[in-house]
């Protein structure tokens, strides 16, 4: 049987070493959690094995950022099949940025919940599930195929599922079941949006399909698959009216676990939006702005007033999370490269925010041994430490200066009034006011005042003082938020770079497709 | 029902018989109708048969070490074939095919039979796993 010759579909020409600084961030984790799996009775300390491999990723994630940055989208095609018909990675400097960050965050919040995870914990495939959740995350933040990116939300669910229900405990599969669940529904809309994009244009490469949305007939149905992807990733990353299932389960696991997913599963969700909706779609997403405008405003608001009527601290936080997505969205709905600069700058500020904000509740929960406002007390008695981060990062939530949550917030204001969209800025400023009564509320009960009689008592039984290895963590976080408070033009570069990088399309199609047919 | 003398006699070759098979469906995949996946699963219906008949200890012991660990070595054996191009200068997954002669017959090697391989490990393993579970679990079924 003579085999067809497909050498004209296949990449021939060497692929230099370099180009695998695409290719590794996400090997590294499916190896370690591969041997992690296979050897889960063997290690005694799995956790060397976890932080050995984000360590390694975290380097690799650099001087992927740095190649990026210095030469623009690093691009490697999978199995060497030319696109637009093979997979393509492509990493450009939104998605590099974001995953490295997320790494950064991912080695922290390992080595946090290091003395917090059980044997049986061990035992049901903790590290493994990590490993996986990092292979996806960096997936999705490096694909540039569109079906690609499915397969990668798919493997997110599934390892973030397990993760909340490792453990076994009532709460921890109450919120797993509604996580589980909506989210199971916002990818399957994600695949039938998808579908139908693969029908109108042909082709799932990225790169592909911004060449022929632009040069797509007018009558092409290109609105509604932009709405349906609106849903899908809106649902993804907690935005107004879909996201009940956030504060619902993020309580759940341990406090290290549960600062992973505020920082970085939502992150995925905007990641993914604003990726289809502007480089993607960009020409046809510009006519339903006043619909994310309107889910940006209501998404603020409800994060906002949500965090001021919750009484459990981490369920407090859920809402706050939700509360930045809106600060992102409108980042999206202002659109030009004023708008996504400042979204994209709120995105990576509040990745570092919200996990350290964990991080720190995590600690205060342990402190006083219950994690309700009305019995909480006395922090700053017993660790005044522990209540300096938390007013510092409740003021960085609140983007009051000098912390790290101002800048986006000033950037923001001003591409909002310079596009004229005067509304967005009031409500912005309104829930920026309402997230700062709810943390001084926080700050007031949980620190200020002396402990309850009732929270004295629990906290007499077991007050358990944080180690090195909790407590470090934390505090890198929260220097890195004064960092970036005090010095935030690094950091508004790169959000800059990557804005501009979304908004040229034509740059991205011509970088990843190259001298391809 | 299941701890008849027909069942009891019979299972184990059937089992056997069932393993074969799951081999033959792995390795003729790459250009037949198969491969690692479905073999995969074949393998897995094996081993829930003679969990059925001999009990879930008989089947432990028989395949030595945790289902997951197979699991686990059948990942690490697709990715490492993907890896395996970083040394001929190609892309990630590139399909790299080698014909040695072993005594006479032409015999075709490639990376992704390693990784259908993988595939196969990683899904029998799994699927075991689970149906071990629940037979031990579940008690008659």
């Amino acid at each position: 049987m003579a085999a067809a010759d497909v050498s004209a579909a296949l990449i021939t020409a060497p692929v230099p070493l370099s180009d695998w600084l695409v290719a590794l961030p996400l090997a590294i984790p499916v190896l370690a959690g591969a041997v992690l799996v296979l050897l889960r009775q063997q290690l005694k300390q799995p956790i060397i094995v976890a932080v050995a491999a984000l360590l390694a990723m975290l380097v690799t994630d650099i001087a992927l950022l740095a190649r990026v940055l210095q030469q623009g989208p690093v691009v490697m095609y999978m199995g060497a099949w030319k696109p637009p018909f093979g997979i393509v990675f492509a990493a450009d400097v939104f998605g590099t940025s974001l995953a490295t960050l997320a790494t950064f965050i991912a080695l922290l919040a390992t080595i946090y919940s290091a003395a917090d995870v059980t044997w049986a914990e061990r035992r049901f495939g903790f590290y493994p599930f990590l490993m996986l959740l990092m292979a996806g995350v960096t997936g999705a933040f490096l694909t540039g195929d569109i079906f690609n990116l499915y397969v990668w939300f798919e493997v997110l669910l599934i390892s973030s599922t397990g993760l909340l229900l490792v453990g076994s405990k009532k709460p921890q599969i109450d919120g797993a079941l509604k996580y589980g669940l909506l989210n199971l529904l916002a990818t399957t809309l994600f695949l039938v949006a998808t579908a139908y994009l693969y029908g109108v244009l042909g082709t799932l490469n990225m790169a592909d399909i911004a060449l022929k949305v632009r040069a797509a007939p007018a009558d092409t149905p290109l609105v509604t698959i932009a709405v349906l992807y609106l849903v899908a990733f809106g649902m993804k990353a907690a935005a107004f009216p879909l996201n009940f299932w956030l504060p619902a389960s993020y309580h759940a696991p341990g406090a290290g676990v549960s600062a992973l997913f505020a920082a970085i599963l939502t992150k995925v969700g905007i990641y993914a939006l604003i990726k289809t909706e502007v480089l993607l779609l960009g020409p046809v997403s510009a006519h339903f702005a006043p619909v994310i405008a309107a889910v940006a405003g209501a998404t603020m608001l409800t994060g906002a007033l949500g965090a001021l009527a919750q009484s459990e601290l981490r369920r407090l936080f859920g809402w706050l999370v939700i509360n930045g997505i809106g600060s992102m969205l409108m980042g999206l709905a202002i659109g030009g490269e004023a708008g996504l600069t400042a979204g994209i700058f709120y995105a990576l500020h509040s990745m570092v925010t919200m996990a350290a904000l964990y991080f720190c509740g995590g600690l205060v929960e342990a402190l006083a041994g219950t994690d309700r406002l009305t019995q909480l007390g006395g922090v700053q008695k017993r660790a005044p430490l522990l209540g300096a981060v938390l007013l510092i990062l409740s003021l960085a939530v609140a983007g009051l200066p000098p912390f790290s949550g101002f800048w986006p917030k000033v950037l923001l204001v001003k591409a909002g009034i310079s596009a004229g969209s005067g509304g967005l800025v009031l409500v912005l400023l309104a829930s920026s006011l309402v997230t700062t009564i709810a943390m001084g509320r926080v700050y007031l009960f949980a620190v200020w005042r002396d402990a309850p009689d009732a929270a004295a008592q629990t906290g007499a039984n077991g007050p358990r003082s944080p180690g090195a290895s909790v407590l470090l963590p934390t505090l890198v976080l929260t220097v890195l938020v004064v960092a970036i408070g005090l010095y935030p033009m690094p950091v508004h570069e790169l959000a800059a770079r990557s804005a501009a990088g979304l908004l040229n399309a034509d740059a991205y199609s011509h970088a990843v497709l190259g001298g391809a047919p | 029902m299941m701890g008849t003398v027909i069942f009891r006699t019979l299972s184990p070759l059937i089992s056997a018989l069932t393993l074969m098979l799951a081999v033959f469906v792995t390795l003729r995949g790459h250009n037949d109708p198969g491969g690692g996946f479905i073999g995969g699963l074949i393998a897995a219906s094996a081993f829930a048969l003679l969990g059925l008949s001999h009990g879930v200890p008989a089947v432990r012991q028989a395949l030595r070490f945790h289902p997951m660990s197979y699991a686990g070595f059948g990942l690490l054996l697709a990715v490492c074939a993907g890896l395996l191009p970083i040394f001929t200068g190609r892309s990630f997954f590139t399909a790299l095919w080698t014909f040695p002669q072993v005594l006479g017959v032409e015999i075709a090697l490639s990376t992704p039979m390693f990784f259908d391989i993988g595939v196969f490990f990683v899904v029998s393993g799994a699927m075991t796993s689970i149906a071990l579970s629940l037979e031990q679990r579940g008690g008659g079924v």
